[in-house]
């Protein structure tokens, strides 16, 4: 009994920091290559704007960035404090994977950062764009190495077992393991997409609280266009993930579409409560043979169901239902509405109409959705992982095999210190968000900064 | 090529070992001095604050990355040991991330609010600069006594935590007497004259703790002839302390040479006490417990992480070196633009 408090207070604290940490790389590694368009546009045009906008977002960035490493730095400690079996039993193939990532990246972007932030008056304007590529590279690795091994974590391949130990054999089939070019092109297309809001709801804001400037303009009109274009892609890349994982994790599958007997002709569910015990659905609201052509493209393609994944002595082997199911739904639901309100955007904005195109309530809607990246993501990593359930390596070795022998209130005080202080920071970083926004636009210097930004306040009147 | 220098069951693990070492020896005297900064904060005026965040703020995020180097090695290098030592170690590791937590979020929320809020992030700033390095020193303390819970253990694990606290709070001196200028250069010696004698008594400390906690340490200091062998370390250190200790009161100079002097001293004097540690641990990962033998991941895995360390390490010192070069020089203003 208290192995299992443990191992359930070890899970919700490290959901809680990965979930804490995967918001702020989610932002930094595409804004990252966001700062570099900025900067090449203005080396291109020589206009001064790009540069604001370079000014404005970097602060983003390097708040972004600070959170990310702290969060991080956090959870490598974790791997050995509370998931000690994880190293122990993978350890031969997470490490080198995990070392990649420190050595190839995490080097590359600290060391760079400083040039990127504070060396723009010290070094040639070359090196300063060039340190923004090298820290948009760094995170790009980053997320590489760390997706490689989280993709080998669902679909394990390249080693063999000896004495209940993984040991490589085949690094090329490690890391071009099945799920991983699927996995790494929805979660790369996905931090375009929180940047894109990011980029539209922040202007947006700055917009209605009066800075009709410029650069608001540009930075609305790039959020907006990548916004609508990123988000075809990711739904055709999410949709081929979807196939990858039928392939390779039919349960997570099962659950995410809250099928319980494997058939043809399974409904898209719009609306369901999954009983577990029963084994069936309550209240189903469904789009007939949808689930399965989508899965198939056969309206009586037959989709997996939930009652294969059960032992003979009646333990599930398959995912928790309910949080599969809904997350999926939370996620798909968010990327409806970020397709809806980018397209609608784009057309209104069509012709050079520009921000004036747009009627209020479009405008205002961005700003909700300025951080509707962030609960897609969430909720998109979410389906994924707990869809991975019961396992941490999926057939390899199960989460509650991996959990350290920490006494369960040991692990209570620590996370509930850490669920205090990310809601701290969270909370601080919306509000320092906002009130850059805010000084940004009623023309306020900027606490320690000598001089304003060039050409911070450019008021433009409304044509 | 894994076969030309022997077994590599044997050498591997050493390699490795050593490479943990050097990263934490880098960690220790690179993040020290920022963290010792941090630590110092209380004791400046506003604008001094951002000066001295200024001094650091180019490089602690790559200073802190050596930390996850250190851990990252003994997380891939030695995962038994990873294990064992960090749930042994799990409530000061937590209050370590939370303490680097603060002081990494303070340090960007500080320059970006209003000035009311910005007093609460140089609190945290402090607080968790402290937090920090207290907790590291307790882990040193606790990690000397064997890991074992008892009342001496945790006593001497709080004081090896003070001792630390000071120590970084002396190299962070130091880097301010090379990174600053006028009075608050002035002030910062005066935090390394008092600064250094924590560390003096801290290094006594842990040299008097080390050998009495464990036989086979006492061993490996006093038996013959490594009691001549290892004669040279405590004699340098005292040297050294003499030299920085003589340079501290002369400086600073009116032309602003040897600024550089304590901050090279210090970072030697911590060298000698990381390298009697690593003499008097090897090859031990968990003190007494598990060697680095037992404990090192399967070879084929390591030799894949030692060719990247071998062409990577290279290019990370360059472009380490680059960024020191850069933003050489007194401390300015930071600005983005």
């Amino acid at each position: 009994m208290e192995m299992m408090d443990t191992l359930l207070l070890s899970r919700i604290q490290f959901a809680a920091n990965i979930s804490f940490h995967i918001l702020f790389p989610t932002i930094t590694i595409a804004l990252g290559w966001v700062l570099v368009f900025f900067k090449l546009r203005y080396a291109r045009t020589g206009d001064s704007v790009w540069m604001d906008a370079y000014f404005f977002w970097v602060k983003v960035f390097a708040l972004s960035f600070a959170m990310g490493v702290v969060s991080g730095i956090t959870m490598s400690f974790q791997f050995g404090t509370n998931w000690p079996g994880f190293m122990e039993s993978v350890g031969n193939i997470a490490g080198p994977l995990l070392a990649y990532e420190i050595m190839t990246a995490f080097f590359m972007e600290a060391v760079f950062l400083g040039i990127m932030l504070f060396g723009f008056s010290r070094v040639p304007s070359w090196a300063h764009t060039g340190a923004t590529v090298l820290v948009a590279i760094g995170t790009t690795m980053s997320t590489f190495w760390i997706l490689v091994l989280n993709s080998w974590m669902h679909t394990p391949q390249g080693f063999e077992l000896r004495d209940g130990v993984a040991h490589a054999t085949d690094w090329f089939a490690i890391i071009f393991n099945p799920s991983m070019p699927y996995r790494l092109v929805h979660v790369l297309l996905a931090s375009g997409l929180t940047v894109a809001f990011l980029l539209a709801g922040i202007s947006a804001l700055r917009w209605v609280m009066g800075e009709k400037s410029a650069e608001v303009r540009k930075t609305l009109r790039a959020g907006v266009i990548m916004a609508a274009a990123l988000m075809l892609v990711q739904i055709y890349a999410g949709d081929m993930h979807g196939l990858n994982t039928l392939e390779y994790q039919p349960a997570k599958v099962a659950a995410m579409e809250g099928n319980w007997e494997t058939r043809g002709n399974v409904p898209l569910l719009l609306f369901a409560l999954p009983d577990e015990a029963a084994r069936e659905n309550r209240f189903e609201i469904g789009i007939p043979s949808g689930a399965s052509l989508i899965l198939t493209h056969r309206a009586d393609g037959e989709v997996p169901g939930l009652n294969d994944f059960v032992a003979e002595d009646g333990s599930r082997l398959h995912p928790p239902v309910n949080a599969v199911f809904w997350s999926f739904r939370v996620m798909v639901g968010t990327g409806m509405a970020m397709l809806l309100l980018s397209w609608s955007a784009l057309f209104l904005m069509r012709r050079g109409r520009g921000i004036e195109g747009l009627p209020r309530i479009v405008l205002w809607a961005f700003l909700p959705m300025a951080f509707s990246g962030w609960l897609a993501t969430l909720a998109g990593w979410y389906t994924t992982e707990i869809g991975r359930q019961p396992w941490l390596v999926t057939g390899v070795l199960s989460t509650k095999a991996a959990v350290g022998d920490v006494a369960p209130t040991l692990v209570a005080s620590t996370l509930i210190a850490y669920l205090m202080i990310y809601a701290a920071l969270l909370t601080a970083y919306i509000g320092v968000l906002v009130y850059l926004a805010r000084t940004r636009a009623i023309g306020a210097s900027e606490p320690q900064q000598g001089r304003p930004p060039s050409g911070a306040i450019q008021t433009m009147p409304a044509e | 090529m894994m076969n030309l220098f022997g077994d590599p069951a044997v050498w591997l693990p050493v390699v490795f070992a050593a490479l943990m070492g050097l990263s934490i020896l880098i960690y220790v005297v690179l993040d020290g001095f920022d963290l010792g900064v941090g630590i110092l904060t209380p004791l400046a005026d506003e604008a001094e604050k951002d000066r001295m965040v200024a001094s650091i703020g180019p490089f602690w995020d790559a200073n802190e990355t050596w930390l996850v180097m250190a851990v990252g090695i003994l997380l891939v290098a030695f995962p038994a040991a990873h294990g064992a030592i960090l749930t042994a170690l799990y409530l000061p590791v937590a209050i370590m991330l939370i303490g680097l937590i603060l002081r990494g979020t303070a340090f960007e929320f500080r320059a970006k609010v209003a000035l009311p809020k910005k007093q609460a992030w140089n609190q945290a700033f402090f607080v968790g600069s402290v937090m920090t390095s207290m907790s590291q020193g307790y882990m040193l303390g606790f990690y000397i006594m064997g890991l074992e819970h008892s009342i001496v253990a945790h006593g001497f694990a709080l004081l090896s935590g003070l001792f630390l606290t000071v120590g970084y709070s002396f190299i962070g001196a130091c880097w301010l007497i090379l990174k600053a200028e006028g009075q608050l250069q002035l002030k910062a010696v005066k935090w390394a004259r008092g600064g250094i004698w924590g560390v003096i008594l801290g290094v006594g400390a842990i040299s008097l703790a080390t050998p009495l906690v464990s036989p086979r340490i006492w061993e490996r200091w006093f038996s013959v002839p490594e009691v001549f062998l290892l004669a040279p370390l405590p004699l340098i250190s005292a040297a050294l302390i003499l030299g920085i200790w003589a340079v501290l009161r002369r400086l600073p100079t009116d032309s602003d040479s040897f600024a550089w002097l304590p901050f090279a001293g210090a970072g030697m004097l911590f060298t000698l006490a990381f390298t009697g540690l690593a003499y008097s641990f090897y090859p031990y990962v968990v003190p007494d417990r598990l060697t680095i033998y037992e404990a090192a991941s399967a070879p084929e895995s390591l030799i894949i992480i030692l060719v990247g360390v071998l062409i990577v390490t290279p290019i990370i010192a360059g472009y380490s070196a680059l960024a020191y070069y850069v933003f050489r020089g007194k401390a300015r203003d930071l600005r983005y633009d």
